[in-house]
């Protein structure tokens, strides 16, 4: 993503910081890659839907050969003991770095007891129950966002309120 | 082991596509429940070396799931898989992305953002955590990914540097 800020806003200047910090937070509000999001928004902007479809079709054909180039040699190779090793100890630096993002992102979010409470249950439901993720986004999304929504009208109340 | 037929694997990814709020890493544990623990499609140590794989390669992390499918379904597989990922979010932003103007300062739009950041986050730590015991709970593997959640936490970095050290530490053989 800094490499995606660096390219469109400082050396193309297709968008300015602003528009960029915009287009972030519709690619990380929608669901979906976010990434991608923001490629077929900025696509749609300057070339409608065909500028959408080569900016997504850009951004995923080579990455994609390349990574299933990556797992064909595997398929190939995935007997040698050697390897098998290798691929361990970089799946457990993997896992690594997904808690290390989720602890980046924890530091950044609204630290209200309901927001923790939601980040808990999440965890818990989705990590050790293992139940269905279309259930517990069901139950906790509208939960949440109601929350939030609460927490947003208080925060412009007072804000309002002062001078 | 019967595999999953290609129309089947579409329609599955699209409906991923739809619950992956924050981003494809939180739809770890919902993809490893549904190819491994129900369907029994690949081991979960599979599942984690392919995620490992996406990880070391360049490119957006949804490319995890084009390796999910092409374990399950080859090519074809990896293509229908990353095409059901991509499409029904991309139409969505797609759309979206025309009215954003209205939407952008409305205090439903921040509710959103704010009311799934808690449960993104959630998702990923648990995301984290099943990568972590799918890995395997050796204690070598164990200390690594705690050195490297830790390492990558702390410092700006590119994690590429950790995984490749991973790699190091492993080719040597100190984990056996």
């Amino acid at each position: 993503m800094p490499h995606a800020r660096r390219m469109l806003v400082e050396d193309r200047r297709w968008l300015d910081d602003r528009q960029f910090t915009e287009l972030l937070s519709l690619g990380q509000t929608l669901p979906g890659p976010n990434i991608l999001n923001m490629a077929v928004v900025i696509g749609a902007r300057f070339h409608g839907w065909l500028g959408s479809v080569l900016a997504a079709l850009g951004l995923l054909s080579a990455p994609l050969v390349i990574v299933l180039s990556l797992a064909t040699l595997y398929g190939r190779f995935a007997h040698s003991a050697r390897l098998i090793q290798i691929l361990a100890a970089v799946a457990a630096a993997a896992a690594g770095l997904v808690l290390a993002t989720g602890g980046r992102l924890a530091t950044r979010m609204d630290r209200d007891a309901g927001s923790i409470f939601i980040l808990v249950v999440a965890f818990l439901a989705n990590f050790w129950l293992r139940l269905p993720l279309l259930g517990i986004l069901l139950v906790l999304g509208p939960l949440s966002i109601g929350l939030a929504w609460r927490r947003l009208r208080r925060e412009q109340r007072t804000q309002g309120g002062a001078p | 082991m019967n595999g999953p037929s290609l129309s089947g694997l579409f329609l599955r990814f699209c409906l991923f596509s739809l619950m992956a709020v924050g981003g494809a890493t939180a739809l770890v544990p919902e993809m490893h429940r549904q190819v491994v623990d129900l369907h029994g499609w690949m081991s979960s140590a599979d599942f984690a070396t392919l995620f490992a794989i996406a990880q070391a390669a360049p490119g957006p992390n949804v490319l995890f799931v084009s390796l999910i499918g092409w374990k399950l379904a080859g090519i074809p597989g990896a293509l229908v898989c990353t095409l059901g990922m991509c499409l029904p979010s991309a139409l969505l932003a797609f759309t979206v992305g025309r009215l954003w103007d209205r939407f952008r300062h409305s205090t439903w739009r921040m509710a959103i953002e704010r009311g799934l950041a808690p449960i993104t986050i959630g998702l990923v730590l648990g995301s984290g955590c099943l990568l972590v015991q799918a890995t395997g709970t050796r204690g070598p593997l164990l200390v690594i990914a705690a050195l490297s959640a830790l390492l990558s936490f702390r410092s700006k970095l590119n994690p590429l540097w950790w995984l490749a050290g991973a790699a190091l530490l492993g080719g040597v053989g100190l984990l056996s």
